[in-house]
């Protein structure tokens, strides 16, 4: 029984992570309807920016931290203004594969970085180490860190949406971006603001990661975890991308514990899978009625 | 933007002779006849690195294909070719090496691949755009991950060896055989595809493109179509991992990754997407562009060392270079150019 309950510690702590990233996805697609396949990439910016402050110029961690959210939110918006604002109005697809270019380039960049390259580093946070037990259940400092900043960042986000006049603005573009910029409401900002946010979650998503694994180039390949989090969860909700990166998260220690070597690497694929066969739209996708 | 694009496009058509299309027709069959002979004797004069690299040009273009079909002609995403590419060189690799030939190893790299092919095309006739990309993905890290774990069959992460084309007594085991196959199975497939668009199939697929509901009022069984074209481009991305396993000699799991799925895509939107040219296009792209860039490189640094990020950095950008700026691809590019030229003559 502890030896379960371990495994679902572990696993939402790996799980949060995924919701951290899931959510970028969701704050995006909810807000401009794109499908930012580059959402794995800038986490692994952010974990990239996050090493070189704190081990390279040796700042504390949090502030290394914060610099790194900063940053890559900013880099987030940049982007929404270069290049995603003159695509608006173009197909879905189109936009999707213009991520797909982009999230080519984060990679690129950083590779070509001298002091970053193709190189494994590791990113040791403060608490590295320290232990605290409940009742017997070993829970280490950093993921009860983690599972508190996620959860905290997650309620902030939904009271942001749910209680602010930014967050109503942000809500109606979802619902109708031009009867909303009828409205007195400026789309134009507002995207690149939502672009920022999402972005400034993935880079916390890979500051938190970063101790707990590694810092590689390749480490954006995790971010694609999240997309299973964020179907589970109903691509629209940010409570749900909460709930499905928990699920995946648990579900793939679960598996790493008791199923036979492999299946936990696809597990999360899998679920997916079972999911969409089910319902194609996710499982709180609502079905699409067009009209002709 | 698009209507810049367009008008540009439309541009010489309407204020050049009439000349144009039968011009351009007749300077697109004097090329490819050109490149086809150019083609034919390039072993006699070389047989090296880029006879090589001209047989992945080859195979990646028959995978290009078969994704130029679902997406470009059918409109169905696929985020996970590889898998069908695995699947295929996996499955003729285990065939020759259990001694029944290569006749049956290819025929099985394509059995496998469009079954494997039209078992996804069940769940994913009822999923479109964004969920149908996602299960697609999904889809190729499963595959992935039982080439990496059915040791039995495909060696696990060492990988194989693939053995040498046997048919009969004869060996087919040097760079310019396997090159002369890939090219041949290359017309083949290239001459499928360009007749499927005319077929009532092909139609049909253009249909569900543009307008799936329409497709269906007007009498088009969309899912039976939407499965053809899973089917079709399943089993040539089959046929390419046959001769990708061939060209290379050894497969292993780590060749057959979401990157090898993206790469394909890249190449059929630089390339253009929709037209069978911009997939030949984009393969060249892929395989030789990184090739050049990387000895331009060296020129200038005086050094052979590989430089990690080109290859990503290199599609990344073209990539959205294309699509801001030029959406339809070298092959627009090359239309142009062939208008333009075709003006120029009759002037």
């Amino acid at each position: 029984m502890i030896a379960f309950l371990q495994q679902i510690v572990s696993g939402s702590a790996v799980g949060i992570v995924y919701a951290l990233v899931a959510l970028g996805f969701v704050m995006v697609h909810k807000a401009t309807q794109v499908f930012n396949f580059a959402q794995g990439e800038l986490m692994m910016l952010g974990a990239f920016v996050a090493y070189t402050f704190i081990v390279l110029f040796g700042l504390p961690f949090w502030l290394g931290g914060v610099i790194a959210i900063a940053s890559v939110a900013l880099f987030g918006a940049a982007l929404d203004r270069i290049l995603l604002r003159r695509m608006v109005g173009t197909k879905p697809f189109t936009i999707f594969m213009l991520t797909v270019g982009i999230g080519f380039c984060i990679r690129s960049i950083v590779m070509l970085v001298p002091i970053w390259g193709t190189e494994t580093y590791s990113l040791p946070s403060p608490l590295q180490g320290k232990v605290f037990s409940l009742g017997g259940l070993i829970i280490s400092a950093d993921h009860a860190v983690i599972l508190l900043t996620a959860a905290l960042v997650t309620a902030a986000l939904f009271a942001f949406f749910q209680f602010t006049r930014l967050g109503l603005a942000m809500r109606a573009i979802s619902q109708n971006s031009l009867a909303a910029s009828y409205l007195g409401v400026r789309v134009d900002s507002l995207f690149s603001i939502v672009w920022a946010l999402s972005a400034a979650a993935a880079a916390l998503a890979g500051v938190m990661l970063a101790p707990l694994s590694f810092v590689h180039s390749d480490m954006g390949q995790i971010g694609l975890k999240a997309i299973p989090a964020a179907v589970l969860g109903g691509f629209d909700s940010l409570p749900g991308a909460l709930v499905g990166g928990l699920i995946i998260g648990i579900v793939e220690a679960l598996a790493g514990f008791y199923l036979p070597e492999g299946v936990k690497d696809v597990a999360a694929y899998i679920v997916l899978l079972v999911v969409l066969a089910v319902k194609p739209r996710g499982l709180f996708g609502h079905a699409d009625v067009k009209k002709v | 933007m698009s209507r810049k694009s367009d008008a540009a496009a439309a541009g010489p058509a309407r204020s050049g002779p009439r000349t144009t299309i039968a011009g351009l027709l007749g300077w697109q069959r004097w090329l490819g006849m050109v490149a086809l002979i150019a083609l034919a004797v390039l072993p006699w004069l070389h047989s090296g690195y880029w006879l090589s690299q001209l047989t992945f040009v080859a195979i990646y273009a028959i995978a290009g294909f078969g994704l130029q079909i679902l997406l470009g002609f059918a409109g169905q995403v696929s985020l996970g070719q590889a898998a069908f590419l695995a699947s295929g060189a996996y499955a003729c690799a285990y065939v020759e090496r259990i001694g029944l030939g290569a006749p049956l190893g290819f025929l099985a790299a394509i059995a496998v691949a469009t079954a494997l092919g039209l078992l996804v095309a069940l769940p994913a006739l009822r999923m479109s755009g964004l969920y149908l990309a996602i299960a697609t993905m999904s889809f190729g890290f499963i595959v992935e991950e039982v080439a990496s774990r059915w040791t039995s069959v495909t060696g696990g992460n060492a990988g194989i060896t693939v053995p040498a084309i046997r048919i009969g007594g004869m060996s087919l085991g040097q760079p310019w055989q396997i090159y002369y196959l890939s090219w041949a199975f290359f017309l083949v497939v290239f001459l499928l595809s360009a007749n499927l668009l005319r077929t009532p199939a092909g139609r049909a697929m253009v249909a569900i493109r543009d307008s799936e509901i329409a497709a269906r009022s007007s009498g088009i069984r969309v899912s039976r179509i939407k499965g053809v074209a899973f089917g079709l481009s399943a089993a040539f991305a089959g046929l390419a991992g046959a001769l990708y396993g061939h060209a290379l000699g050894f497969i292993s799991p780590d060749q057959f990754t979401i990157a090898m799925s993206l790469d394909l895509l890249v190449m059929i939107l630089i390339g253009g997407l929709g037209t069978l040219r911009g997939v030949i296009f984009g393969s060249v792209f892929l395989v030789v562009s990184p090739e050049l860039f990387q000895q331009l490189i060296g020129l200038f640094t005086a050094g052979n060392t590989e430089v990690a990020g080109l290859r990503p950095f290199l599609f990344g950008f073209s990539l959205i270079f294309v699509l801001l700026f030029q959406p339809n691809g070298i092959d627009a590019l090359v239309t142009r150019a062939g208008e333009w030229l075709a003006t120029a003559r009759s002037r």
